[in-house]
């Protein structure tokens, strides 16, 4: 197969281009990480993360053929025979496909990701339905691989002032969960015209999500409940 | 290279993982400058692999105590683990797992809305009764992800200082006294080198299951802190004990579950024979890992392995029925799907036995202090130095961990090293030591000698025949032969390894320099698992000889040492003595 991978060393680049290198494949090929693992062997200096190569640890995010996705869990078979691979979009570039996630998680660190509750704890453990526990289904999967927030406009616009989908969703699954006790902390944290009202529901966040999770609905949860307290 | 900036810190964590991020809550507690080194953004650190549960007995379903969990622990051990640290680790698992779920760790519930758990392999009621015992606590098939992301999300809240991106490479040592006072470490977007300066470290960096050509491991599993250790003197211990998962996907390697199974899952054989009747008529399928890979390996051997090959075997859950395998194993079907093409609910998955966990490491107490023959003491305090977590050997595994007591050393070590550290820093005096001459030119060395190489050995070349080295020679069973080859193959392994090359010259994330110093360290952790498994003349656990196929208590029931320097071996005693209870006299293992 043909790989084109981005490439941009800022220690020798004056500028970024994109190099084509040929695959050999074999049986034992079957996601795109296999095929960058390998154009690496010819030539180990493309620089890219990857750690789990099964789609839980979220290092692996690049843009692929203009979509981005997880190359662990990108499979070769339902790839044409030439594959375009670009950083995330929106990103500042460090080298090749390795962006500065900076911005990407100092708005999740915004959101105060962590249950609080200031009840002196019991000597066992919180008590929680199984109806209440499903609601966190769907939220806490979130692997923070920047896949969602890097397709999104509102983020590539305003990624110092919007949280952006990844954020949002994290936001919402505290929201959710029926053990923390911050709620009107937690929204007026998101009351303001960019940090969650940004989101004009153009899902791109859904479309690309390799965890097959839903932020455009958190979204759209936060702000029902912004809407029912001030009514 | 100009010479290294110097960071001062109270502490250093190297590792965010599991353990590491457990001790940094820790030493965060007590007000102290930590810094917490990672050579990935900590949730992207291997804990977040960990599938199937955290064990505690916390009796919300089946009636369970932590004596009960201590004799499964000791049992499964192979008699090897040490029963003073093991009942150190079942007396606290009950607090540090509420602790979690304390912290908005998202188990399962119960209707009650306690803590929802499920049987795992091992793990039995009244001291190996045939009824199991309901002891992981569980998210899903997620429960590492969980764990992970909970113990991140609180440091984020205790402003926890994170180094990310930055690969440690050397300890630093005081000449006067050994201790360790400090370590050398890379910063991987601009290549600098740092030293980090502290009174207290430790080594919090995971495993090392790269080695093997087939693994449920990580690409970063390259047993960095084992090469640390090794590097600076210290040994390794009872490396020579792997685990082999039975159920990694044939092929991928890709871990599934032993929840699978906990869950009702069962194996089978291509006559459709649910096989682990006949090799553990009690357990069956709920066997410890080594007995379940070592009759899965003897299937496959026997001419009744699956497929086109005869070389995996058939994970069979579709009788769970959709509901329980999306409720509570949402994970593997999505796995299943993805690397096995098959979707188990209808259809078995293919699986193998895949190596999956380091039993031995760098030796501590089971307060994470490092013990090291000195003197007239096999086990003499290395001030200055921990370790916890998968890099350490408390030792709670012995020849063979049982599933869901990994999650469970990560925090109660993770937490107990923390509080030692704490301790031990308060009782230091004010001012750091001074660095001694010549600090870091190990590391400096290191590197200029890849910068300088205008050529030698691929780094990727060597690598992979290190890894199918060790596959060929260091398997589920093991062969004298084998093990004296694959010692022989080993040395010259590392001699290529030493003259390795690479074309990536740049500053900038140069990922195959980071990729060259990795083999380094796992080179150290292959040989230490070649030499010693060469020389232990039993089967114990995992460790399994044709040629002495039985346990040798009179001989072997001893710890192993091994030292870089000539490959040196050096045994010691197993703790047989727990802290409060009787000692679990090795008995027959069966299942």
């Amino acid at each position: 197969m043909r790989l084109s991978i981005y490439r941009y060393d800022p220690d020798k680049d004056a500028r970024p281009y994109m190099q084509d290198h040929e695959v050999k494949l074999d049986g034992h090929d079957r996601m795109l990480l296999d095929a960058l693992v390998k154009a690496k062997a010819q030539d180990d200096t493309i620089a890219f993360r990857r750690s789990c190569r099964e789609g839980v640890c979220g290092s692996d995010a690049f843009n692929i053929n203009g979509k981005n996705g997880l190359a662990c869990i990108t499979k070769l078979a339902e790839l044409p025979e030439h594959v375009t691979v670009r950083p995330l979009p929106g990103l500042p570039v460090i080298r090749d496909l390795i962006v500065d996630m900076t911005q990407f998680f100092k708005q999740y660190h915004s959101v105060m990701p962590y249950v609080i509750n200031n009840d002196p704890p019991p000597e066992r453990e919180r008590l929680q339905s199984p109806q209440d526990r499903e609601e966190l289904n769907g939220l806490y999967e979130c692997i923070l691989c920047a896949c969602c927030s890097t397709s999104c406009p509102s983020f590539w616009w305003n990624p110092d002032k919007f949280v952006g989908p990844a954020g949002l969703l994290q936001a919402y699954r505290f929201l959710a969960d029926t053990r923390d006790q911050a709620t009107a902390e937690r929204l007026d944290n998101l009351e303001d015209p960019y940090r969650l009202f940004r989101c004009h529901t153009i899902m791109n966040c859904v479309d690309v999500c390799p965890k097959h999770l839903n932020p455009t609905k958190a979204i759209g949860k936060i702000k029902d409940m912004m809407v029912r307290r001030s009514v | 290279m100009s010479a290294p900036a110097i960071r001062k810190f109270d502490a250093i964590v190297v590792g965010a993982g599991g353990s590491g991020m457990r001790a940094a809550l820790e030493l965060a507690r007590n007000n102290l400058k930590v810094a917490v080194l990672s050579k990935v953004f900590p949730t992207r650190s291997h804990t977040v692999a960990a599938q199937g549960g955290i064990a505690a007995p916390l009796a919300n379903s089946t009636e369970d105590n932590w004596h009960w969990h201590m004799y499964d622990t000791v049992k499964g051990s192979d008699y090897l683990g040490d029963q003073d640290a093991i009942e150190y680790m079942c007396r606290r698992a009950i607090e540090v797992v509420v602790e979690l779920e304390h912290m908005g760790m998202p188990f399962d519930r119960l209707e009650n809305g306690k803590i929802y758990q499920r049987p795992f392999g091992g793990h039995t009621q009244a001291y190996g009764s045939p009824k199991m015992a309901m002891r992981s606590c569980a998210a899903a098939d997620r429960t590492g992800h969980a764990m992970l992301h909970t113990l991140y999300q609180q440091n984020v809240r205790a402003n926890t200082q994170f180094f990310v991106e930055w690969m440690a490479l050397d300890l630093i040592r005081d000449p006067q006294d050994g201790a360790v006072i400090g370590v050398t470490a890379l910063e991987m977007e601009t290549g600098e080198v740092s030293i980090f300066q502290a009174k207290a470290t430790l080594l919090a960096t995971g495993g090392g299951g790269r080695i093997y050509q087939a693994t449920t491991n990580a690409f970063i599993n390259t047993g960095d802190g084992l090469g640390m250790a090794a590097r600076a003197g210290l040994p390794l211990e009872d490396m020579e004990f792997w685990q082999f998962h039975p159920t990694g996907v044939a092929g991928a390697g890709v871990l599934i579950t032993e929840g699978v199974r906990g869950e009702g899952g069962y194996l089978l054989n291509k006559n459709g024979e649910r096989f682990m009747e006949r090799y553990a008529p009690n357990a069956k399928d709920l066997a410890s890992r080594d007995v379940v890979s070592r009759a899965m390996t003897t299937e496959i051997k026997e001419g009744r392995g699956c497929g086109e090959h005869a070389d995996h075997l058939l994970l069979k859950l579709d009788h769970l029925g959709p509901e329980v395998i999306n409720l509570r194993l949402p994970g593997i079907r999505e796995i299943a799907i993805k690397f096995a093409n098959v979707d188990p609910v209808r259809d078995p998955i293919p699986v193998v036995p895949t190596v999956h966990y380091q039993m031995g490491g760098v030796p501590t107490n089971y307060m994470g202090q490092v013990v090291a023959p000195e003197g007239n003491s096999k086990e003499a305090i290395v001030p200055g130095i921990y370790a916890a977590g998968e890099c350490a050997c408390v030792s709670v595994h012995g020849a063979n961990r049982l599933g869901t007591n990994s999650l469970l050393d990560l925090v109660v070590f993770g937490k107990s090293s923390g509080e030692q550290m704490n301790k031990d820093i308060n009782s230091m005096p004010r001012p750091q030591r001074n660095l001694p001459k010549g600090a870091g030119e190990q590391t400096l060395a290191r590197l200029a000698r890849l910068d300088s190489a205008k050529g030698g050995e691929r780094v990727v070349d060597v690598l992979n025949d290190l890894r199918r080295t060790m596959q060929m020679h260091c398997g589920v069973f093991r062969f004298p032969d084998d093990l004296v080859s694959g010692v022989a193959k080993m040395k010259a392994i590392a001699e290529r390894a030493a003259r390795t090359y690479i074309q990536d010259k740049s500053k900038v994330f140069n990922t195959a320099r980071i990729e060259a110093l990795e083999l380094e360290n796992l080179v150290e952790t292959a040989m230490s698992t070649a030499v010693s498994a060469e020389a232990r003349k039993e089967s114990r656990g995992a460790h399994t000889r044709s040629d002495h196929p039985e346990r040798d208590d009179k001989s072997w029931m001893r710890h192993t040492l091994w030292y870089k320097e000539g490959n040196r071996l050096d045994y010691k005693p197993v703790h047989q003595r727990p802290l409060s209870v009787e000692t679990f006299e090795p008995k027959v293992r069966t299942y």
